[in-house]
């Protein structure tokens, strides 16, 4: 309950500045929507900063170093340090001249008058909408699932669907709607100053969870140590021997389940208690665990020559599929051309509700209230499922191409819309330089403690058991850490700041939407009809109310796949990067290569999203880089190419857009 | 130096790629008995990038924007909002 309140008291302090901040408007559109230029060298970076780094600053970041290792640094933070304040510099500024000097307020507006084609704008508009949509999504949902992973057994008999925490569509809502306060209220004024608190109690509370955590993993050596120990690979970028050879003997134990479960249930094979007795005492591990004994009589089967079917047959790969809750093809589709089987990261899962009920049948007599003595939660029910039903989960390099054609995935703030309304905000072009010189070290600073953590958790244990169980989702590492480490005022404390790092993300992509609709749809095709600044800004609160009940909407169908798209996302505003660089310093960008450029982006796109099987595939690469290697050199190539076949731009937009 | 500061962004999007270079990161070293020292190296990187913009804000800067006013759709400048002060400061 503790919990609970601190996250009621830290909602209820951004509604009061969200309000505070509207006592400022001046009532006119511009005012609302870009705080009429005003926003000072701090609150710009707080703002750039609060908005670029989403939910994944916090619960990303240490989930990725948990899952992939330290490596994730240079791969996600260092580059974006270098890349984000390149976009800033040679971006940013020249966009807001421009803005500053013809008014605009959207990029659409921009790319209109700069490629002096109306048309633009209803190719870019869903393009650039739809890859915002997801984006918002991922934080929606991210809020509601870590406010009730928090407040997991506060209520004594209400919620237990919920682990009797607050539900996730409740929290989601309440954090829907503090948001839309603030922004309905405060416009791009009351954003900022949100974004600069919450940007600050997310840096502060982010160092301080550090330095609890080590402490009670012992101290930094300790924490460190024990990783060097069980998970060296987790602190390089390959992986060593000794972790390869323990994830084959890990392999190997698993699929003797596999081989063995399938045998008593597909082939009707049982063993005499006679047996089973003998394979108990020849097979008792020095460490007893739950279950033990099923896996002495798959061992004990196995030994014996029970199993009646070879690794490479259909029997063993369906018996793998099985086990690790795979989708099992009708007929065929178990194995590659060359004959091996195929991996098992090649099959879906099933359906969450299906292995999930599976996890409830299996520990049905312990499922309770998490406050009850040896009582589990569903949460803990299904994590323990996982870790003891699906296969052990691969090690693998960080490759090298990987990582070095990650470099072109944060050129998509060049072409993020909510930040490009940001940038309008600038009071002058001298305002940027703070962000510009800043943003690689705030990036750090947040960055370089969550890795830390996220690989100390890999090692982590409490009372003597792991702290993190196999398969526990990388997201919600952060939080179990907390809750295992700390007492229930720091844990509602850092529950604060991660919902800060969601919310100071959500209101500027809220804010953006709803003034994309206002200004390159509903206004701009009311030219011909008087407009007041008043009804300007009704429409503006209008469409953000709206956006805000759709994507609110869209959540409660809990679209748990929309987190496989966070990349593709970002992939997709990076193939857009070539079109903005040309229309800022390319005088030959031709009207018709801008549009030959967005649909070679927006093909590519498609065409290896399908291949990725619509994000499913985690690991997808094209030849061991990134997709967005090929968005962004077909858009670029299009983009040259056809520029230079068609005819130039008039001199009057050259003259307007390119002064000496 | 204007020159120097687009050769250091190079510089440093290729020191960026270490595993290329570097054999460093073959071992889980710890560095100061708890920091990997490929976090380390990277959290270098960060600041070396923070180094490098401070030398492009001060070396590069774009001058010709420091006085930019809003103008018609004609091009003619407009009165400057009168919440702004010459240079575009708050007045």
């Amino acid at each position: 309950m503790t919990q609970l309140i601190i996250i009621a008291i830290y909602l209820a302090s951004l509604l009061g500045l969200g309000l505070f901040s509207s006592r400022l408007f001046r009532g006119t559109s511009k005012d609302y929507l870009l705080a009429s230029h005003s926003i000072g060298p701090v609150l710009l970076l707080m703002s750039l900063f609060g908005t670029t780094m989403t939910a994944f600053a916090l619960v990303g970041s240490t989930g990725e170093a948990y899952a992939e290792g330290v490596g994730v640094y240079g791969m996600l933070a260092s580059s974006s340090g270098i890349i984000h304040s390149l976009c800033f510099f040679l971006i940013g500024i020249k966009l807001w001249s421009f803005g500053r000097r013809h008014g605009y307020t959207t990029q659409i507006q921009f790319f209109r008058d700069r490629l002096d084609s109306d048309k633009i704008g209803l190719l870019l508009f869903p393009i650039l909408v739809g890859l915002v949509i997801p984006y918002l999504l991922i934080g929606v949902i991210a809020a509601g699932t870590v406010i009730n992973s928090v407040t997991e057994g506060a209520f004594t008999s209400a919620f237990a669907p919920y682990d009797y925490g607050l539900p996730n569509w409740l929290g989601s809502l309440v954090v829907c709607g503090v948001v839309l306060i603030y922004v309905f209220f405060g416009g791009m004024r009351g954003t900022a100053w949100a974004n600069t608190f919450q940007t600050l109690v997310f840096m502060v509370l982010g160092v301080i969870t550090f330095f609890v955590i080590s402490d009670k993993l012992g101290g930094l050596d300790a924490a460190s140590e024990r990783v060097q120990q069980k998970h060296p690979s987790r602190l390089m970028r390959s992986v060593t021997p000794e972790e390869e050879a323990h994830y084959e003997t890990a392999y190997k134990k698993w699929e003797t389940r596999a081989y063995y479960e399938y045998m008593v249930k597909e082939k009707g094979l049982e063993l005499t208690p006679a047996q089973k007795k003998t394979a108990h005492a020849e097979f008792k591990p020095a460490k007893l665990k739950l279950g033990w004994q099923r896996n002495a009589e798959a061992m004990y089967a196995a030994k014996q020559n029970l199993i009646s079917f070879t690794p490479n047959s259909a029997d063993a790969q369906r018996a793998r599929l099985l086990r690790d809750d795979r989708i099992v093809p009708e007929s065929g589709g178990l194995f590659a051309e060359d004959g091996d089987p195929l991996p098992l990261s090649s099959y879906r899962r099933l359906p969450s509700e299906v292995w999930q009920a599976k996890a409830e049948k299996m520990f049905a007599d312990k499922i309770g209230h998490p406050g009850e003595e040896g009582k589990w939660s569903l949460k803990k029910a299904r994590g323990f499922y996982r870790a003891t039903t699906w296969a052990p989960q691969p090690v693998h390099p960080m490759g090298r191409l990987k990582f070095f054609t990650y470099l072109l995935v944060p050129l998509s703030v060049g072409m993020f819309p909510h930040l490009f309304q940001h940038w309008l905000t600038a009071r002058r072009a001298s305002t940027f330089k703070l962000a510009v010189v800043a943003h690689p070290i705030f990036i750090m600073i947040v960055w370089l403690p969550c890795v830390l953590v996220g690989v100390w958790a890999t090692a982590a244990v409490s009372d003597g058991r792991p702290i993190i169980p196999p398969h526990f989702p990388p997201n919600a590492v952060l939080a179990m850490l907390v809750k295992q480490l700390s007492d229930p005022l720091l844990g509602g404390l850092l529950t604060a700041g991660i919902l800060a790092a969601i919310m100071s993300s959500l209101d500027s992509q809220f804010l953006c939407i709803g003034t994309m609709f206002t200004t390159d749809i509903a206004l701009h095709y009311r030219r011909n009809k008087e407009v007041s600044e008043r009804q300007k800004v009704l429409y503006a609160r209008l469409f953000i109310v709206a956006v805000v009940a759709v994507t609110y909407g869209l959540s409660l169908f809990e679209p748990r796949r929309v987190f496989t798209l966070g990349v593709w996302c970002f992939s997709g505003f990076s193939s857009l990067f070539p079109l903005v660089v040309a229309a800022v310093y390319w005088r030959r960008l031709t009207k018709v290569g801008a549009y030959a450029s967005v649909l070679a982006a927006a093909i590519s796109w498609a065409v290896l999203f399908w291949q990725s099987r619509f994000g499913l595939n985690p690991n997808f690469t094209v030849a061991g880089m990134m997709p967005v290697v090929v968005m962004v050199a077909a858009s670029s190539v299009a983009l040259v190419a056809v520029s230079l076949a068609t005819r130039p731009p008039s001199e009057a937009t050259l003259a307007k857009f390119f002064r000496k | 130096m204007k020159i120097f500061v687009p050769l250091l962004v190079v510089a440093l999007l290729i020191l960026h790629q270490d595993d290329w270079f570097f054999n460093f990161w073959e071992e889980p070293i710890l560095l100061f008995g708890f920091m990997p020292a490929t976090l380390l190296y990277h959290a270098g990187i960060s600041v070396a990038a923070a180094i490098t913009w401070y030398l492009a804000i001060t070396f590069c800067w774009p001058k010709q924007l420091n006085h930019v006013e809003p103008e018609s759709p004609d091009g003619v400048p407009m009165a400057a909002d009168p919440a702004q002060g010459e240079d575009g400061a708050q007045a």
